[in-house]
């Protein structure tokens, strides 16, 4: 049984002074993620993140489709004793102070008050937040309410996750911070699904990624093969010769001077046997050869490339459509 | 079975009961209730001086200021803390990470409205102390023949039936506004209240609506408005009390009668309507 289960799930939202016209902000999303992965939910501004997000939480109805969460509809209250949400910029209450917050929602799962106050002491010594935990809420930063924001999606160890944007307004220690909780939930075996812009950050941590552009995915695929396409090899050569250069240059896809006598040139997959020949026949010598791995930035800039060059100049005229006509 | 099922009706009360103290926890520390009340409190002291201006003539002036001042400030506080917390929830997006926890959406509802109700039982026990001080300082300054001539003691127990009416009234206008901040936004909220207070008020008017206009579609119409508006007059009983006119127990009981089953009727409507809601 999947842990999160997604089937053609829709939501549009009406728009227009009217409200006759509507947005397809999410189009017939079908997406399962199994117990303990962590899926990075990635895409460009405005692509529907936040939106599937509130529809796993139940925050907002969907227009069509189904959403399901360890096997139970989503937005249940059995469901919600076993998940964790952090809500994109999350806001709290202005006159609690953090501890207070975290007490009230760890009281809001029924635990006793001994096992309350462990847990929020314990969480909050995780996300950082040190003596400032008695503070009233609104003499809170950015950055310190994003990690209050954590704190409170994990207070009941959840099963599954669901964190949107968990990096966004923090500072380096604090991404670092975040980073290994999320590692050490996925150690535990639990699941996450987290939305992100910071790819270097989500290349980390993430065990499946998933690209969303205008309302669809369009690209999803487990880390490990995501990162092992070969985008081609780094050739170290020293003493390529003037002639050499020019010749064996031209045929790179890229070559750079690293140091005195010393070139680099990026050469495609398959072409690599051929360039490593032709160096040592010119009299060079071969010093390195690096495979080039892809990165999640890659995947994630073709996924939206290509889905953008198909879709052409109508593509925002084809998702905002009137809604049938009532008989 | 049954077992189980009351032991989740009362695990579900339980977290009504969270929702409600930490509304109270939250609106204690509001800083417009302070002043609200602190205001209210001034008003009902500053009342005894207003009787000093109109010679002491009269006991009844000071009575009929403090029950005012006490409807009137539970108004301010019914209509600008209730819908503040719940729009701003709403608003500032609060709501979304306490609808992730296993609290329903009716049970944030009910939550809601007790913690007003409850800040606001404290508020007017707070106003009815300052009442009863001021009337107490005032009849022990006063000599045993003036108080004579006093159609009831200062300190007349029956204000309680007054100040009983004007809470079951606060209550009411509590489930208003809760339900207007459900629908709409804070501003209109508001002022859609504070509208209705003032209608409410007039409310039996518009049932003799007929007897001035010719038109009988109006004449419906204001019948319409009769029976689906709430009827606010009858809570008021300050005339009444201050003047020593008795106010029978039946009449106290069936008007509260009335002000249950308004807000009963209310708060199932927001909570249809919260429940259908998509939080944007
Ligand atoms: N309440 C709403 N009413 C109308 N349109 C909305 C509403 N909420 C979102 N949208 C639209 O739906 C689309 C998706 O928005 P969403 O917030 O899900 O994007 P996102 O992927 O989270 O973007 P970001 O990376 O900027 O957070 C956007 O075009 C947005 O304008
Ligand atoms: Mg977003």
């Amino acid at each position: 049984m999947p842990a999160i289960r997604t089937e053609a799930l829709t939501k549009e939202f009406p728009v227009g002074f009217w409200r006759k016209r509507v947005h397809r902000a999410l189009d017939q999303l079908t997406l399962s993620v199994e117990p303990g992965e962590v899926f990075g939910f990635l895409g460009p501004n405005g692509a529907g993140k936040t939106t599937t997000l509130k529809l796993l939480l139940q925050l907002i109805f969907p227009t069509s489709g189904v959403a399901e969460i360890l096997g139970r509809p989503a937005g249940s209250v059995d469901v919600r004793h076993r998940i964790g949400y952090l809500p994109e910029t999350p806001y709290f209450y202005d006159n609690l102070t953090a501890e207070e917050l975290l007490l009230y929602f760890a009281k809001l799962f029924g635990y006793a008050p001994a096992d309350r106050r462990r847990r929020v002491d314990r969480l909050l010594d995780e996300v950082g937040i040190g003596s400032e935990r008695r503070q009233m809420l609104r003499r809170f930063s950015k950055g310190m309410l994003q990690r209050v924001g954590v704190a409170q999606a994990l207070v009941n160890d959840p099963e599954v996750v669901f964190l949107d944007e968990p990096m966004s307004g923090l500072d380096p220690i604090g991404r670092r911070q975040i980073r290994e909780l999320i590692l050490d939930l996925r150690r535990q075996g639990r699941t996450v699904f987290f939305s992100s812009h910071i790819l270097a950050d989500a290349e980390s941590i993430c065990s499946q990624a998933g690209v969303l552009v205008a309302g669809r995915l369009v690209s999803v695929g487990r880390l490990d093969e995501i990162l092992a396409v070969e985008r081609g090899w780094e050739l170290v050569v020293a003493d390529l010769s003037e002639v050499a250069q020019r010749a064996i240059g031209s045929r790179a896809r890229r070559i750079t001077q690293i140091a005195l006598g010393r070139h680099a040139l990026e050469v495609a997959p398959t072409e690599s046997d051929q360039f490593v020949r032709d160096c040592i026949e010119s009299g060079a010598h071969v010093v390195a050869l690096n495979p080039l791995h892809a990165t999640l930035e890659d995947f994630f800039l073709r996924a939206v490339q290509d889905e953008r060059g198909n879709e052409g100049a109508s593509s925002d005229d084809s998702r905002a459509t009137e809604p049938p006509p009532t008989s | 079975m049954t077992e189980s099922a009351s032991g989740g009706f009362v695990a579900s009360l339980r977290v009504v009961g969270h929702v409600a103290v930490h509304v109270f926890k939250e609106s204690v520390r509001d800083r417009i209730l302070y002043n609200l009340v602190i205001f209210a409190v001034l008003l009902i002291a500053g009342s005894y001086l207003m009787g000093q201006i109109t010679a002491g003539q009269d006991v009844k002036i000071i009575k009929d200021l403090g029950l005012a001042a006490t409807s009137l400030f539970g108004l301010f506080i019914a209509v600008f803390l209730g819908i503040g917390l719940v729009s701003k929830e709403v608003q500032r997006r609060s709501i979304y990470s306490l609808l992730a926890k296993p609290v329903t959406r009716p049970q944030f509802v009910l939550g809601k409205y007790a913690g007003l109700v409850l800040t606001l039982a404290v508020n007017v026990a707070v106003m009815i102390a300052a009442h009863y001080s001021v009337l107490g300082v005032m009849s022990w300054l006063e000599s045993p023949e003036f108080r004579a001539g006093w159609e009831a003691p200062a300190t007349d127990p029956a204000m309680l039936k007054a100040f009983f009416l004007i809470f079951v009234q606060l209550m009411l206008i509590t489930a208003v506004a809760l339900f207007f901040s459900t629908v709409s936004s804070a501003a209109l909220a508001a002022a859609l209240t504070i509208g209705l207070y003032i209608v409410g008020h007039f409310n039996a008017d518009l049932r003799n609506f007929e007897t001035v206009v010719d038109s009988p579609a109006a004449a419906a119409l204001a019948r319409g408005f009769y029976y689906v508006l709430p009827n606010l007059a009858p809570f008021d009983v300050k005339t009444a009390v201050v003047h020593a006119q008795p106010v029978p127990w039946g009449y106290i009981a069936l008007t509260t009668a009335y002000g249950v089953a308004y807000v009963a009727a209310l708060l199932l409507a927001s909570i249809v309507v919260f429940s259908r809601r998509d939080f944007k």
